[in-house]
């Protein structure tokens, strides 16, 4: 179960602002974390409670760039779930790949207000607003991707692959 | 039902008949590219898991086109790696130093990508070899590390989106205007997840230069790859590479199933401004307000290539630079450079006051060379405008063709050829 108080964000956040690409040099989630956002809010470190945060945005969250940066940068100042309209495509395979949850509902996203208590249940899918009590359900994802999260990432199935 | 050449190439890859929109499979990998900015974390997780396994080193392929020459420590040290990791895995293709050219660009012109082939690469861009009639799509660096060891990757097929471009194009139009015009019309995410096939009597007559622009924006639409079925030209250029890989040319069947087919007469489109900051927010140039600018960029994977140097020095023959203004030129790689030397080009460049810039991203991406101050506004021929792109997060990105961006830094606003 995560939990956490939501902080929301509106349409085609792109991974420049997510992680500009001065700060591309590094690979380390905590460094990148520390610019996380910069080009929206050069504060949002600031607005996060790690482990007790849930980004929330409109449609096509991560459109741009391919950088791996942007999910690890999100990650690394301590946000524990994204929760979008929709996710551009290179960006929702980097997530899973790396063990971000991420989850897709139109209706949460235009149903959570930035600070509302929001639940998720992975597993489930389920997305609850405390503060207003609706429940989200996520689109569920096809079983191949959930092995990859349930494997905590693509590489630790890689490596069962080829470790044996 | 018959198939488009979308998937018919993932179909090929996948050792099946058939494919349709959405299923899941799993494909074989004919070239797997990372960049400096990519590479590094795709490295430091192989290395990370004790994972020496490489399925095959001809099929990788490692630029260092980003931050380089090297910018600073970090970025030096990342290509350090990068070179470690080739020599360790006998990986043949690492460009680095004077061998390096824009990744985009490079790659079809070495021949290392031909018609037919599924290409993977840790750029989103990537997506510009479509050009060739090839499958490319751009992934992250975890996905390329795992198909570095497994040889193949897995895909969602995606829907198929139909551009039929017929009419005559104004003067000044470009492959560049007809690319921002199509983004201006659906929107960043109007092709999100799906294939965007260009055909039509106007695909038919493009060079493979303005075919290479017109795929390589297909991301900002946010499709998952832009395809041109292969014809002629194609095979001109594929033959004059030199490549000892051999083609396979795939085309959509007339039954082929498709999301939506956009029919578009390019007869009334001008030559498109896209303002900030995003690439959809498109407007003809003679319906803008004057807007002065501090910087040009010409060059990236977008507008990189001879032709669109050629475009450029055709405006700026003879013409001076305004004062105030930095105009960057960026060659998209040593070829580039030394046929636009052969022909002239660069010195009509600096005849007119501009800075020659080493074959790279450069400025693109705000990282290196030619970085925007506050409140800075650049007319570049780049393919991205997004907040802070290109520096400062109040600087501005307005994307142009390279005719307007040469025009432009001669006026010292944003403005066309003939209103010189
Ligand atoms: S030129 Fe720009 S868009 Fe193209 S690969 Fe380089 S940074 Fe990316």
């Amino acid at each position: 179960m995560i939990r956490g108080k939501a902080v929301v964000f509106g349409d085609n956040v792109d991974t420049d602002v997510i992680i500009p690409a001065r700060y591309l040099t590094s690979t380390d989630p905590e460094e990148l974390g520390k610019h996380c956002m910069e080009g929206l809010d050069p504060h949002f470190p600031q607005r996060i409670t790690p482990g007790a945060t849930i980004l929330v945005a409109g449609k096509n969250f991560g459109c741009g760039s391919s950088r791996e940066h942007a999910p690890l940068a999100l990650k690394g100042c301590g946000v524990s779930a994204v929760v979008a309209a929709s996710f551009a495509r290179i960006f929702f395979r980097n997530a899973i790949n790396i063990g971000l949850p991420i989850l897709e509902s139109e209706e949460a996203a235009r149903g959570i207000r930035e600070g509302d208590t929001v639940s998720i249940d992975l597993a489930r899918g389920e997305i609850r607003n405390e503060t207003t009590g609706e429940i989200f359900w996520a689109r569920p994802f096809p079983p191949f991707l959930q092995e990859i999260i349930a494997a905590g990432g693509l590489m630790n199935l890689v490596e069962k692959r080829v470790k044996g | 039902m018959g198939m488009t050449i979308t998937e018919k190439i993932i179909a090929a890859h996948a050792g099946k008949d058939r494919v349709v929109p959405g299923e899941l499979v799993e494909v074989t990998v004919d070239v797997m590219l990372a960049n400096d900015i990519t590479a590094p974390l795709s490295i430091k997780e192989l290395e990370k898991r004790g994972i020496a396994t490489i399925a095959d080193p001809e099929k990788i392929v490692l630029v260092a086109d980003h931050n380089t020459p090297a910018r600073d420590i970090s970025s030096a040290e990342n290509v350090k790696l990068m070179r470690e990791f080739a020599k360790k895995h006998g990986i043949r293709h690492f460009f680095e130093g004077g061998e390096v050219g824009i990744e985009h660009v490079l790659l079809p012109e070495l021949g290392l990508v031909v018609p037919g082939d599924l290409v993977i690469g840790a750029d989103s861009h990537t997506c510009t070899y479509g050009a060739l009639g090839a499958f490319a799509t751009g992934m992250g660096s975890t996905d390329l590390a795992a198909s570095w060891v497994l040889g193949r990757t897995w895909l969602r097929v995606p829907e198929s989106l139909k551009f039929v471009l017929s009419g005559e194009r104004r003067p000044f139009v470009t492959g560049k205007d007809l690319i921002l015009f199509i983004i201006g019309q659906i929107g960043v995410d109007g092709a999100r997840y799906c294939a965007m096939e260009f055909e039509g009597p106007v695909i038919q007559s493009l060079s493979m230069d303005e075919r290479f622009t017109m795929a390589n924006m297909a991301i900002e639409a946010g499709a998952k790859n832009g395809i041109i079925a292969p014809d002629d030209t194609t095979l001109a250029y594929v033959r004059a590479t030199g490549t000892s890989r051999t083609p396979r040319l795939f085309s959509s069947d007339p039954d082929a199933e498709w999301k939506e087919i956009h029919t578009i007469d390019v007869s009334s489109i001008e030559p498109q401004v896209a303002f900030p900051h995003l690439p959809s927010n498109t407007r003809s140039v003679y319906a803008i307000p004057k807007i002065e600018i501090d910087q040009v960029v010409i060059g990236s994977c977008t507008n990189g290539r001879i032709e669109d140097l050629r475009m450029a020095a055709s405006v700026l023959r003879g013409r001076k630079v305004r004062k105030g203004v930095r105009l960057l030129i960026f060659p998209g790689s040593p070829k580039v450079l030394k046929q636009a030397e052969e022909e002239g080009l660069i010195k009509i460049f600096l005849e007119a006051g501009a800075v020659i810039a080493p074959p790279s991203c450069g400025p693109c991406l705000g990282g290196h060379l030619g970085v925007l101050a506050s409140g800075e506004r650049c007319a570049s021929t780049t393919n991205r405008n997004f907040i802070g792109r290109m520096g400062h997060e109040t600087s501005e990105v307005y994307l142009v063709n390279p005719y307007i961006a040469a025009s432009s830094a001669v006026a010292g606003y944003i403005t066309s050829p003939e209103r010189l």
